[in-house]
C-alpha cells in the first residue's frame, strides 16, 4: 500500500462522506468546541449523559475541516454512542497512543474497531492532530458535564 | 521533468538560473511552488554570508579597530545597497528581524507616542478615542494584530475595508474608509492569498489628503516586482529578506527619514543612544536607534547579495516571468471544474501565485495528496483568518513561483490538482 492510500483508506474516505453523528442535540449535557489553530479545523462535540453520567446516551457534532477529521468525528460517533464513560476514556486513549505510533506495531482491532483505520496517519505527524480534534472535543466535552443530579 | 528550454528571465534561460541554487542540485522530482512562504537561496548568497563569517567578522559599529571598520563597512554599504533596491534614501532603511517585526515596530513605536514617549516631534503618531486605523479583510496576521493591539492601546477604532466575493478590495471602497479621523492606513502591496496587487500610489495620495500615514506591508511586492518607496510615496513599508531570496533572521523596514527620526523606538538598548544618564536615555537618529544590540551581520551582507543577484536578472522580468507562471496556471484550471481561484479573474493584473479552494475537497487534503505527487504548495489559511472567512471557506492551497520556477512546474501543479480531485471522488466521470 502507497503511503497515500495506507493514509486514506477507503474507511476514511467513506466516513468523511458518511458524517455519522453530524448534527444537533439539543438536550446536550455539555459541549465543547476545539479549533485546530494551524489549519483552521473546528468542531462542536455535544453530548448526553444518562442521569448518573455513567453512560454517553447520546452524542452529536458539528465541525469543518479535512477528510481526516471529519471521518475520525464519524467514527467516534459510531463507536461511543452508549458506551460507559470510562469506556469511551479509555478508547480516546488507546486511539490517541495509536496515533503517536509513528506507524509502528499493529493495532488492536478488538479494542479500536473501524478506528484501526487511523494508524496510516499516525506517520504523518502534519496530520496527527486532525485525527485526534473529535476526540480531544470529547474529553472535554465529558471534563466540563456538570456533577450528576 | 526540466524547464523548456525556450524559458527565460531577463535573458537567461531558467534551466541556466536553476544551476545558482544549490537546492536544484538534485533531478527536478519535485516542483518547489511554495516561494511564497520561503524562497531558495543562489549559492552566491550562500556563500557570501559563509564569506563574511569566515573572513570578515568582527563587532560592527563597536570599537575602534582596522577590522571593525572593514566589517562595519560592509554592514553600512548592504544597507545602501538593500535601500537602493526599494527607492529607500540616506538613513531610511532599518534592519527587522523580518517583515513581522517592522510592522511591530512602527504600531508599537506608535502605542509608546500614544502613552507620550517620545517628546514634542512625538506627538504625530500619538493616537487616541476618535482616530482611525484603516486596514483590509485581506491582510496578513502580521499587518493586522499589530494595530488592533494599537487600537486596544490607545482607544482608537479600527476601520476594515471589505473585500468581494473574489477576496479582492477596490480603491472606492479605500476611499470611503479614508476619512478626516484616519491616522493611518495600512495594507499589502500584493496580497499573499490572492495575488491582488494594489494601487500603492493611489491609496497614498487618498491618505495624504487626509494627513493620514500609510504602511504597506511589501513582503509579497519587494521579492517580486519593481518597487520604489519614495516614489509610491508611502511612509513606512516592511518586507522579509527570507522570501526574496535571502536569509531567514533578517527584513527591513523602509520609512521617510523625518517620520524615523521621530518615531519613539519600541525596543531599547545599546547602540541606539547618544547620552545616557542613570534617569534616561537620548535617542541616536534613524536608522541606528531602532537597532538595538547587536545586529545580524552576517544575514545583512547576504541580503545585499541577494539584492545583486536580483538586479542582475531585472526585477521587470522577474515579474514578467512569475505572471506567466500564473498564467499558465489559471489557463490550465480553466478547464478543470469544481476548483474555485480565489483573487483577480484571469487577465486581470496578478502576482505570480494562485490560490484554489477545491469544492468538496479539503485543502489539508489537496496539499496531502500533492505532497505525495512531488508538488509542494502551502495549505491553509495562509495567516489570513478574515480573509477566508469572507470567502466562505477556512482554507485553500497556493502555488507560488520565483524566479527559478518553470512553467513546466505550473502544469504539474494543475495536473495533480485534476488527480487530486479523482482521487477524492470529486471529479465527474467524462468519457475521454
Amino acid at each position: 500500500m502507497s503511503g497515500l492510500e495506507g493514509l486514506y483508506q477507503e474507511i476514511i474516505l467513506d466516513q468523511a462522506k458518511r458524517r455519522n453523528g453530524e448534527g444537533e442535540l439539543p438536550d446536550a449535557t455539555s459541549q465543547h468546541h476545539e479549533l485546530n489553530p494551524s489549519c483552521g479545523d473546528e468542531l462542536t462535540m455535544r453530548i448526553r449523559l444518562d442521569p448518573a453520567h455513567e453512560r454517553i446516551e447520546d452524542l452529536a457534532w458539528e465541525g469543518d475541516g479535512c477528510s481526516i477529521s471529519m471521518a475520525s468525528a464519524s467514527v467516534l460517533a459510531e463507536a461511543v454512542r452508549g458506551m460507559r464513560v470510562a469506556d469511551a476514556l479509555a478508547l480516546t486513549e488507546s486511539f490517541r497512543e495509536m496515533l503517536r505510533s509513528k506507524g509502528r506495531g499493529e493495532p488492536d482491532v478488538e479494542v479500536l474497531g473501524d478506528a484501526v483505520a487511523f494508524h496510516g496517519v499516525s506517520k504523518y505527524v502534519m496530520r496527527v492532530k486532525c485525527a485526534m480534534l473529535a476526540w480531544v472535543a470529547l474529553e472535554a466535552a465529558i471534563a466540563k458535564a456538570p456533577p450528576a443530579g | 521533468m526540466l524547464p523548456h528550454a525556450h524559458e527565460t528571465v531577463g535573458g537567461r534561460p531558467v534551466t541556466d538560473i536553476r544551476r545558482d541554487f544549490p537546492a536544484f542540485d538534485a533531478p527536478a522530482e519535485r516542483a518547489y511552488l511554495d516561494s511564497a512562504a520561503t524562497s531558495q537561496r543562489p549559492r552566491r548568497v550562500l556563500d557570501a554570508e559563509r564569506d563574511y563569517l569566515e573572513h570578515h567578522l568582527a563587532a560592527v559599529h563597536r570599537g575602534t579597530s582596522a577590522a571593525v571598520g572593514e566589517s562595519t563597512s560592509r554592514f553600512e554599504e548592504a544597507r545602501d545597497d538593500v535601500a537602493r533596491f526599494v527607492g529607500a534614501g540616506d538613513r531610511e532603511l532599518v534592519w527587522a528581524e523580518n517583515a513581522t517585526d517592522a510592522l511591530n515596530i512602527v504600531a508599537l513605536g506608535m502605542a509608546d507616542a500614544s502613552a507620550g514617549l517620545g517628546g514634542h516631534e512625538a506627538t504625530r503618531f500619538a493616537l487616541g478615542p476618535g482616530d482611525e486605523i484603516v486596514i483590509t479583510e485581506a491582510e496578513h496576521h502580521a499587518n493586522l494584530i499589530p494595530w488592533q493591539r494599537l487600537a486596544a492601546r490607545t482607544g482608537a477604532r479600527l476601520v476594515p475595508v471589505r473585500v468581494d466575493e473574489r477576496g479582492v478590495w477596490s480603491l472606492d471602497a479605500m476611499a470611503d474608509a479614508i476619512t478626516d479621523r484616519t491616522r493611518v492606513v495600512a495594507f499589502a502591496e500584493v496580497s499573499n492569498v490572492t495575488g491582488f496587487i494594489a494601487p500603492v500610489a493611489e491609496v497614498a495620495e487618498l491618505a495624504h489628503r487626509r494627513n493620514a500615514l500609510v504602511v504597506l506591508d511589501a513582503c509579497q511586492s519587494v521579492p517580486h516586482r519593481q518597487v520604489d518607496f519614495g516614489a509610491q510615496g508611502v511612509d513606512f513599508a516592511a518586507f522579509s529578506g527570507h522570501k526574496m531570496l535571502g536569509p531567514n533572521g533578517i527584513g527591513a523596514l523602509f520609512g521617510r527619514a523625518e517620520l524615523l527620526d521621530a518615531l519613539p523606538p519600541a525596543r531599547t538598548g545599546g547602540s541606539t543612544i547618544t547620552v545616557v544618564t542613570l534617569e534616561s536615555a537620548e535617542f541616536l537618529p534613524s536608522p541606528h536607534r531602532f537597532e538595538a544590540g547587536t545586529q545580524p551581520v552576517s544575514q545583512v551582507v547576504a541580503l545585499a547579495e541577494a539584492v545583486r543577484y536580483l538586479d542582475e536578472i531585472g526585477m521587470t522580468a522577474v515579474a514578467e516571468h512569475e505572471q506567466a507562471f500564473a498564467e499558465r496556471v489559471l489557463d490550465g484550471l480553466a478547464a478543470v471544474p469544481g476548483v474555485r481561484v480565489l483573487g483577480p479573474s484571469r487577465g486581470e493584473a496578478r502576482a505570480g501565485l494562485v490560490s484554489v479552494a477545491v469544492d468538496g475537497v479539503h485543502a489539508h487534503d489537496i496539499g496531502q495528496f500533492l505532497d505525495d505527487a512531488g508538488v509542494d504548495v502551502r495549505t491553509g489559511h495562509h495567516c489570513a483568518q478574515p480573509l477566508h472567512r469572507a470567502l466562505g471557506i477556512t482554507s485553500s492551497t497556493r502555488a507560488s513561483s520565483h524566479v527559478y520556477t518553470s512553467l513546466d512546474e505550473a502544469d504539474r501543479f494543475v495536473a495533480a490538482l485534476m488527480d487530486a480531485r479523482r482521487f477524492f471522488g470529486v471529479a465527474e466521470e467524462v468519457s475521454v
